[in-house]
């Protein structure tokens, strides 16, 4: 190999190292037998033990998750609708909607935050796990459609033309033909919805309340107080919860059917 | 009139619904909210007023501004110096490989951006992982200040954003038709020439797309503030936080955030002509 | 003859600003196998949507078992359509491709399955009920296709070009099945091809188009042998064309003038005297004498011609022959061991040869461009 071909590949391994560097370190750490000093001491399961016997932080782990699936999957619902009637049908307003879920899905988290804010507040709802549950379809919504409709695309037109002939309404044709064709795209959506749900601090910050927890508002919290093995072994769990869903969700947008 | 297709009415009325409620009409509200006085006890009072506006050039907030514009664009830029070649590099691997070498940069776009952050603290700290081992390798006596300093920020803004830039910059890399570069090569020209008058053209759109998902983010991360930057720095995200949730200023919070919204549209707009441009007349 | 199962009145039909049919009329009657014949673009297979209903006409009526299609949509019509690609269902298992119609229409359980057997065994294919369609062959794919499309009982059957995938023997074998499948079923089968021999070879009539209109529509002989127009004349099939001028007229009898010679010949058309006509003989009508054939007043009659170019066929030898008059003459010969002369059929090139046919047997047309 040629000396520019090295430097290529030097560089890339270099990106590559400066991107996962740091979430190795938290790893290897938080098997790390040493609560202040960072100096390697061993290998422990104590800190990942100390999580599961608190009880708070399991039940606000657990209100995460609450909401990650049911969002995930109201966003799932509407979302596939969504892009199974942009690809089908032509209707008023239809560039105007496809522009607001491209925008909706551009917006920085902390404008969408505020936006949701100030729509709940006028409307006199108390902070908490209903706003927080509509914030997170919110926000899902657009990455399901993309991803189903990436995934539409490829599909035979006739398939629909000939259930309509043999009887089939539009819906019986949707779910009876076009749905299952479509499952492993939807399902990827789901995974996909599934993880930004997990990981939203932004957005939940802003229309979250007292009376709901959920984990990474828990994890800013005690980030904030400062660095602990705990929080290490805390944020290796979503890291490894997170890479799982994440590839499966690829697995299935990429099978060769 | 009868309805002729229930199903399609279900579909589309469910999708128009939610983004209107959901999405259209708060970030309308902002912009309502944005031109209201500051209520007494209410959060606003329906009195109109472009103050919060004009506090915005106060010379107090005007330098959280600046600096925070200052943050986030030496963050994009660095983004971009990095990613573009590296994105380029990606689509020059051999097929075989790429779609692992892509889903290594999958990953940490799709993990959380506080355990990013956090783990950036991690590295940084005085007694952290790069304190570590320069401290063993000799290189330094004592260890570094990192922590709470402007750098550090820039520096977890980079780590977390990184990947955002990548990805859109290798999607439109990757559409590029190599024949272009040969004929401007069979024309004479040399490498300066192409980059500049083929490849930065056509792959604008995916340099916008990638500024939009950097620049923007890097103006509301407050939590990479306060972790990485302490009390002293302030981004744009902390000020609106802090608006509306201490000094309960809800205009002022609410101007700052249609300011951001209104640069999100710009670069929006900017994103479609470049990509009408770079696709010669086809739909972007 | 029956009532029309299918009628279209006037019926047009544009893509933007491309006209794709044209005032078309047509009459189908219930259970017979009509063939829309013509090359690509001619709008035989927008007929067919038209028909089903994936498409709405313009303007004009289209009427099946005398209810106006206008408002009902494909779903809700007794026609059922065999599409070119096939279109099954990759995610469904044979069985559950056919009984997707039945299902729909409410049958269960064992009814439902006695349907779908009877459907898939008079396609040969009960044996694969529980493949899917991606582990079956083009053939096997497209009788699964037609078997989806009968086990519903339609009125019509509709049939896009689906034969056109198949290799030449399985496609002959294909359409001696269709043709026993619609004798038993008795269902009108409407059939769309380019292919002249096809529609020929499986039709009770046959609607030649071309450019949106419907140039004749008649029995397969009827299309064959009388052609109405020049068009007709030239897609079915091979046709000569000599040019001829009416020089005594005595309907339906005509004395033509053709080149040096005149002839008294028979046209449903009437001419007037001096009127210029088309002369369309079959290459197969076309009678070849050789040199040492026949006396020297015999041959007087005929037209001289060289051949040009000898075509072994294997069943046949197809000659081109040019008259001394300079039409290029395309003929058929059939071996035939009663004549000493066609008994070898060896021409050569270069040979001289007459040229004669049977009277009677060619069509006479008004002339043409």
């Amino acid at each position: 190999m040629n000396l520019r071909g090295a430097a290529r590949i030097a560089y890339l391994i270099l990106i590559y190292g400066f991107l996962y560097l740091p979430i190795l370190v938290l790893i290897v750490y938080s098997f790390n037998d040493s609560k202040y000093s960072l100096e390697w001491q061993g290998m422990t399961w104590a800190w990942y033990q100390n999580l599961f016997d608190d009880p708070d932080l399991l039940q606000v782990a657990l209100n995460s998750t609450l909401i990650a699936t049911l969002s995930a999957t109201v966003a799932t619902g509407i979302g596939t609708l969504a892009a199974v009637a942009l690809y089908r049908y032509e209707f008023f307003g239809k560039p105007l909607l496809q522009s607001l879920i491209f925008v909706l899905m551009m917006t920085p988290d902390i404008v969408m935050g505020i936006a949701l804010l100030i729509l709940f507040v006028s409307l006199s709802l108390p902070l908490g796990f209903w706003t927080l549950l509509l914030a997170h379809i919110t926000f899902n919504i657009p990455f399901v459609v993309v991803t189903v409709l990436s995934r539409i695309s490829g599909f035979d037109r006739h398939l629909i033309e000939a259930a309509k002939d043999l009887g089939a309404t539009e819906f019986q044709t949707v779910r009876r033909i076009v749905l299952p064709l479509l499952m492993p795209a939807v399902a990827a959506g789901w995974l996909l919805s599934f993880t930004l749900s997990m990981d939203d601090v932004m957005v939940s910050f802003f229309v979250t309340g007292p009376t709901f927890e959920i984990l990474p508002l828990k994890i800013y919290s005690m980030v904030r107080l400062g660095v602990t093995p705990e929080i290490n072994a805390l944020c290796t769990i979503m890291l490894g919860v997170t890479l799982l869903l994440i590839l499966i969700a690829q697995l299935l947008l990429h099978e060769r059917s | 009139m009868r309805i002729r297709e229930p199903f399609k009415l279900v579909a589309v009325g469910m999708i128009g619904f939610w983004l209107i409620a959901f999405a259209l009409l708060p970030n309308l509200l902002v912009v309502i909210a944005s031109v209201l006085e500051r209520g007494s006890d209410e959060f606003v009072a329906f009195a109109l007023t472009l103050d919060s506006y004009r506090r915005l050039f106060d010379p107090l907030y005007l330098g959280v501004l600046l600096d925070s514009l200052w943050l986030a664009g030496a963050t994009t830029v660095l983004c971009l110096l990095l990613g573009y070649p590296f994105a380029y590099l990606l689509t020059r691997m051999p097929a075989r490989w790429r779609p692992a070498l892509l889903l290594l940069v999958i990953i940490p776009f799709w993990t959380s951006s506080l355990v990013r952050t956090y783990a950036m603290v991690i590295i940084l700290q005085t007694n952290g992982w790069l304190n570590q081992i320069l401290l063993g390798l000799g290189l330094i006596t004592e260890p570094l200040e990192l922590l709470y300093t402007e750098p550090a920020v820039i520096a977890g803004m980079l780590y977390t954003l990184l990947p955002f830039m990548i990805l859109p910059l290798y999607a439109v890399l990757e559409k590029l038709d190599r024949r272009l570069i040969e004929a401007a090569r069979d024309l004479g020209a040399g490498r300066v020439t192409i980059f500049r008058r083929i490849i930065l053209p056509l792959t604008l759109p995916g340099i916008i797309a990638g500024c939009m998902l950097t620049f923007l983010p890097g103006l509301g991360m407050f939590y990479v503030a306060d972790l990485l930057g302490g009390a002293r720095t302030l981004l744009v995200g902390n000020l609106i936080r802090d608006q509306f949730l201490s000094a309960r200023d809800w205009p002022f919070g609410a101007a700052a955030s249609t300011l951001l919204t209104g640069l999100m549209l710009l670069l929006l707009w900017a994103y479609y002509l470049s990509s009408r441009r770079a696709s010669r007349g086809a739909l972007p | 003859m029956n009532e029309p199962v299918i009628e279209l009145r006037n019926v047009s039909k544009a893509y933007a600003a491309n006209t794709v049919l044209r005032n078309v009329n047509l009459q189908v009657c219930t259970g017979e196998f009509l063939t829309l014949l013509g090359p690509s673009g001619c709008g035989k297979t927008t007929i067919l949507r038209l028909l089903a209903g994936f498409e709405k006409p313009d303007s004009g009526e289209i009427r099946i078992t005398g209810q106006d299609m206008r408002t009902l949509p494909p779903e809700q019509r007794h026609v059922n359509t065999v599409f070119q690609s096939y279109a099954l269902f990759p995610h469904l298992t044979v069985f559950e491709n056919v009984a997707f119609g039945p299902r729909l229409k409410g049958f269960k359980g064992a009814a439902l399955g006695e349907r779908v057997m009877d459907a898939l065994r008079m396609v040969k294919l009960e044996d694969f009920a529980g493949r899917k369609p991606g582990q079956l062959s083009g053939g096997q794919q497209q009788r699964v296709a037609i078997a989806r499309a009968v086990v519903n009982q339609p009125q019509v059957l509709l049939l896009d070009e689906p034969l056109s995938a198949l290799d030449y023997k399985l496609r002959k074998a294909m359409q001696l099945e269709l043709k026993q499948l619609q004798r038993r079923l008795g269902i009108t089968f409407i059939f769309v091809t380019h292919d002249q021999e096809e529609a020929l070879s499986m039709s009770d009539r046959v609607a030649v188009m071309n450019a949106g209109r419907i140039e004749q529509f008649g029995t397969p002989r009827q299309i064959y042998e009388a052609p109405e127009n020049l068009f007709v004349a030239r897609f079915v099939g091979e046709i000569n064309n000599l040019p001829g001028r009416v020089v005594a007229a005595a309907p339906p009898r005509y004395d033509i003038r053709l080149h040096d010679r005149v002839i008294n010949l028979r046209s449903k058309y009437v001419f007037g005297v001096g009127d210029r006509v088309n002369i369309l003989i079959r290459p197969e009508d076309l009678r070849i004498w050789r040199e040492d054939e026949g006396s020297v007043e015999e041959r007087a009659a005929l037209f001289p011609a060289a051949v040009e170019e000898v075509i072994y066929k294997g069943s046949t030898v197809d000659l081109a022959i040019r008259l001394d008059s300079g039409e290029l003459l395309s003929t058929t010969q059939f071996f035939n061991e009663d004549d000493q002369a066609l008994i070898n059929l060896d021409f050569r090139e270069g040979e001289r040869v007459f040229v004669d046919w049977v009277h009677d047997w060619e069509t006479i047309l008004p002339h043409e461009g």
